[in-house]
């Protein structure tokens, strides 16, 4: 190759205390060129990119940009060398306007009146159109992101580096930022697009490097891959899969009936009519973006929030909304939340203690006695679950935070289903868990439904939800659509029902029953 | 340069090591300060914390001064564990004080065996009563658990200097701010004659115990513990934070008024307008520099207490003003607190050998000549 790599990498390593995130890692980006870093969570993505944006410097190896040998000390001399980063997670403040946001995170010290029409002008020239006055609180992820963005863009970046920028994207987004992308490519910016979903790299970038155990695993035109080798590549074996067998549902396990739930947070998402019909032996996923009421609705399905009314959260024939965590779980709910650390389990306590968290309102497990807690029945029940499951740790005595995120969560969902729940709510439940941890976990959920209970997903992955529901309804702003079956249904309109545009289509089709 | 570096996990030896490296540090700046003021610094620790363990009487002192600390030391490191932040300790323990001299003087000339029971009963119940308002007040209208605790301290004190300045004031006893003396059914035995220390210490000693074993095996101290390690935690598994909120304050503020009846039926003997030279308060150290642990409680408020006795010394012999209690319970709290972070950090030297990408000092040419050539 004759033309110069924009950035490239040999022989990067970075140690932490009880692992080696990077172990010799070469990459090679060429100006104008996507080119997608793919792996598994834990494989290294995170910490390179991090030491490419100055954030961590590595242990050994050598870095060149653009033909010079550098060392990247900071963020800041990262954006000197034209180096620009999208985080995953913005850091906004939300009470004030994009232009006084950007100003603030500019190196430059410009006002914000005099950054607008520079703002107005990249975000018209990539696609991204932004309201430099208006406040970021009332935009939505999607244009939140668009602020980072165009953040980055004012600084003239040559390597842009994208860390997962779908995941909080609707498919509709998702398609308008690529376009934006592609742009920013032809006119020379490189980028570099860290991902793990599959389609996407193979619809946008140029090149794939594949991590694994933080070495390169590969280097692939993801274009001339499947998405199956793709996966192979990353895992390094064999896919797993999990299958769905047709089942005809019970009786109604929960049903939500006109809830109406202000949000505790001030920029949280209020709850309106929220109706739904949730049966044994079935599983209804909850598509949508985050922050669209989610958390809102899995609060008061599982009691952390009092819904107004106690008949507007029924519970196995009972009117519930009243009622508390502890007390619904006594009814039969078993409950998996979207955070691990600090919600589902607690980080410092050991898997033991962590099982008696909501492992003492199972009945058979006798881990009470007249309010003493005996050890034996807990430790006990801890090593049944990581038996089962497969949670690769340190024994019941190892604490909930020295485990890997898929791993907590194999504990996490072992712990709420061995307690043997008539009805089961999981938010997000592989999010961040490998390939490989994600299958057993889906694997789980069906068994359950077969099994005969009632099982709600609350998920950002339209994929995984057309893997294993029964049913689809879509969360947009506080509002909850029909249910549909996953046969009468596709990603493409439940993507559309995901921007909220389901009331349109709800009343046609109501129509036409009317006039059939 | 070094910098700090987080700790994969927290150190389970530095957690142990921080109370004494505390400690240590608490005396290596108490000799620096007795040398500026003219004293000998090895004569002054001599006489600050080793004179008052060299008889039996100082060991006595030592153990008595230290049961009102651990009694209300167990009880809000209960709470502590919980988050709940019971700051008037000193308040309940006054108020204990006060049922008790009520009863004690109410059946004073009955010499029957059931007077002192009854006094620690009514003791804990002041304490209790009066930690119940901070807590109804946090359960019912959100209130600041610590201001309202600390502000019912003061509340205390005033409302005992009106009883012993008025209506429980010793007639016979020269106008002076106090009441008559308890009579012997209403005193707590002495464990040896000759001594002051009495049956609290005992009893503070069942305390641990049974702080012990709430935190270690009942379900409770377990809901407690989530509660103030992860709250979302203990909402999700359905833990009831009111109930964590009351079991808190009614602990720490019975065992609180315990103290209180310790001080009045012991050493004392009497109401005096004031009943603690702030156990209450320097029971919170007591609490964190035992690291919130019954066991732990225990051995801090052996060093507090003997803070307190050797700056009774150094205050006679050494001629030292009486804040230097106080300073060096300050010290003690400062450095434990300094000390704690290396539970969570270690400090990380940079040491050349590991330079192959990085200089010692960040904007050295390679990266500054890059990014302006550009």
């Amino acid at each position: 190759m004759n033309e110069q790599p924009r950035l490239e990498l040999l022989g990067i390593s970075k140690s932490y205390p009880s692992v080696v995130a990077n172990d010799g890692v070469d990459l090679r980006v060429m100006p104008g060129e996507i080119h997608a870093v793919l792996g598994e969570n834990g494989a290294g993505k995170s910490t390179l990119m991090k030491m490419i944006y100055g954030a961590v410097r590595p242990d050994a190896g050598e870095m060149v940009w653009e033909g010079r040998q550098v060392r990247i000390d900071s963020p800041s001399a990262a954006r000197r060398l034209g180096i620009g980063m999208v985080f995953q997670h913005f850091a906004l403040f939300e009470t004030l306007s994009v232009a006084e946001n950007i100003a603030l995170a500019l190196d430059e010290k410009v006002s914000p009146a005099l950054l607008s029409p520079r703002i107005r002008a990249v975000s018209e020239q990539y696609g991204l159109p932004l309201d430099p006055e208006r406040r970021v609180h009332s935009m939505s992820v999607g244009e939140r992101q668009r602020v980072e963005i165009v953040r980055c863009l004012l600084q003239s970046p040559r390597l842009l580096i994208m860390d997962e920028p779908t995941s909080v994207l609707t498919p509709d987004a998702v398609q308008r930022l690529f376009v934006s992308l592609r742009r920013l490519r032809d006119d020379g910016v490189s980028i570099l697009y860290i991902s793990h979903k599959l389609d996407e790299i193979q619809a946008l970038c140029d090149r794939a490097t594949v991590l694994r155990a933080g070495r390169v695993a590969g280097v692939a035109n993801p274009r001339e891959e499947t998405a199956h080798s793709l996966a192979e590549l990353m895992i390094g074996g064999a896919l797993p899969t999990c299958s769905l067998a047709p089942r005809a549902p019970g009786e109604v396990c929960l049903e939500l009936r006109g809830l109406d739930l202000p949000s505790l947070d001030p920029f949280g998402t209020h709850l309106e009519g929220i109706a739904l019909q949730l049966r044994a032996g079935e599983i209804v996923g909850l598509a949508g973006v985050s922050g669209n009421g989610q958390q809102e609705l899995l609060k008061a399905v599982s009691g952390e929030q009092a819904a107004p009314r106690a008949d507007s959260v029924r519970l196995l024939g009972r009117d519930a909304g009243r009622l508390d965590a502890a007390a619904r779980r006594r009814l039969g709910l078993g409950f998996v939340p979207e955070e691990r650390l600090g919600r589902g389990a607690v980080p410092a306590l050991s898997l033991a203690e962590n099982a008696l968290l909501t492992g003492y309102l199972g009945e058979s497990t006798g881990m009470l006695r007249r309010g003493v807690v005996r050890d034996k029945a807990v430790a006990g029940f801890a090593a049944r679950v990581i038996e089962r499951f497969k949670v690769k740790c340190g024994g019941a005595r190892a604490a909930a935070s020295s485990l890997s995120g898929g791993n907590l969560q194999k504990f996490i969902v072992g712990r709420e289903i061995d307690l043997a729940p008539k009805v089961m709510v999981l938010a997000q439940p592989t999010w961040g868990v490998d390939i490989g941890a994600a299958m057993l976990i889906r694997q789980a959920i069906i068994d359950l439904r077969d099994a005969g209970v009632a099982v709600l997903v609350v998920s950002e992955e339209l994929d995984e939800l057309f893997m294993m529901c029964d049913r689809i309804a879509v969360l947009a702003k506080g509002r909850l659509s029909r249910a549909l079956p996953v046969t009468e249904t596709s990603v493409q309109q439940i993507g559309v029902w995901m921007s909220g545009d389901f009331d349109a289509a709800q009343q046609a089709e109501g129509a036409n029953h009317v006039a059939a | 340069m070094s910098r700090l570096e987080a700790r994969p996990e927290p150190s389970r030896a530095m957690m142990l090591a921080s109370p004494l490296l505390a400690a240590a540090a608490m005396l290596v700046t108490g000799s620096l300060l007795f040398l500026f003021l003219g004293k000998s610094p090895l004569h002054a620790f001599y006489v600050y914390f080793i004179q008052p363990l060299t008889s039996l009487y100082g060991i006595g002192e030592l153990l008595l001064k230290a049961t009102p600390l651990i009694l209300c030391g167990v009880g809000l490191a209960i709470g502590f564990r919980a988050n709940v932040h019971n700051i008037g300790a000193d308040g309940q323990l006054t108020m204990g004080a006060v049922a008790s001299g009520c009863v004690a003087l109410y059946f004073d000339g009955v010499n029957a065996p059931w007077v002192l029971p009854l006094m620690l009963v009514a003791g804990a119940l002041g304490g209790m009563a009066w930690a119940a308002v901070p807590a109804l007040l946090r359960t019912r209208f959100n209130t600041s658990e610590i201001l309202v605790s600390l502000m019912l301290v003061y509340v205390a004190y005033l409302f005992l200097g009106y009883l012993v300045h008025g209506p429980l004031r010793d007639p016979a006893g020269f106008n002076f701010p106090q009441s008559k003396m308890f009579g012997d059914a209403a005193t707590l035995p002495l464990l040896k004659e000759g001594l002051r220390v009495n049956a609290a210490f005992p009893l503070s000693l069942v305390a641990v115990l049974g702080a012990w074993f709430f935190c270690r095996h009942a379900f409770a101290g377990y809901r407690m513990r989530v509660s103030g390690m992860a709250p979302a935690a203990a909402l999700y598994a359905g833990f009831s934070e009111p109930k964590n909120v009351w079991i808190a304050f009614l602990a720490s503020g019975g065992l609180a008024g315990l103290a209180g009846v310790g001080e009045v039926a012991g050493p004392l003997g009497q109401l005096q307008a004031s009943v603690s030279p702030g156990y209450g308060f320097a029971a919170i150290i007591v609490a964190y520099v035992g690291r919130l642990h019954p066991l732990g409680v225990l051995l801090a408020s052996l060093l507090m207490s003997l803070l307190y006795i050797g700056g009774e010394s150094a205050q006679v012999e050494l001629q030292l003003p009486s804040a230097i209690t106080g300073l060096f319970q300050g010290l003690l709290l400062f450095y434990l607190l300094a000390t704690d972070l290396f539970i969570h950090y270690r400090i990380k030297p940079r040491h050349p050998a590991a330079l192959l990408a990085r200089p010692t000092h960040p904007p050295t040419d390679m990266t500054e000549t890059a990014a302006h050539e550009s």
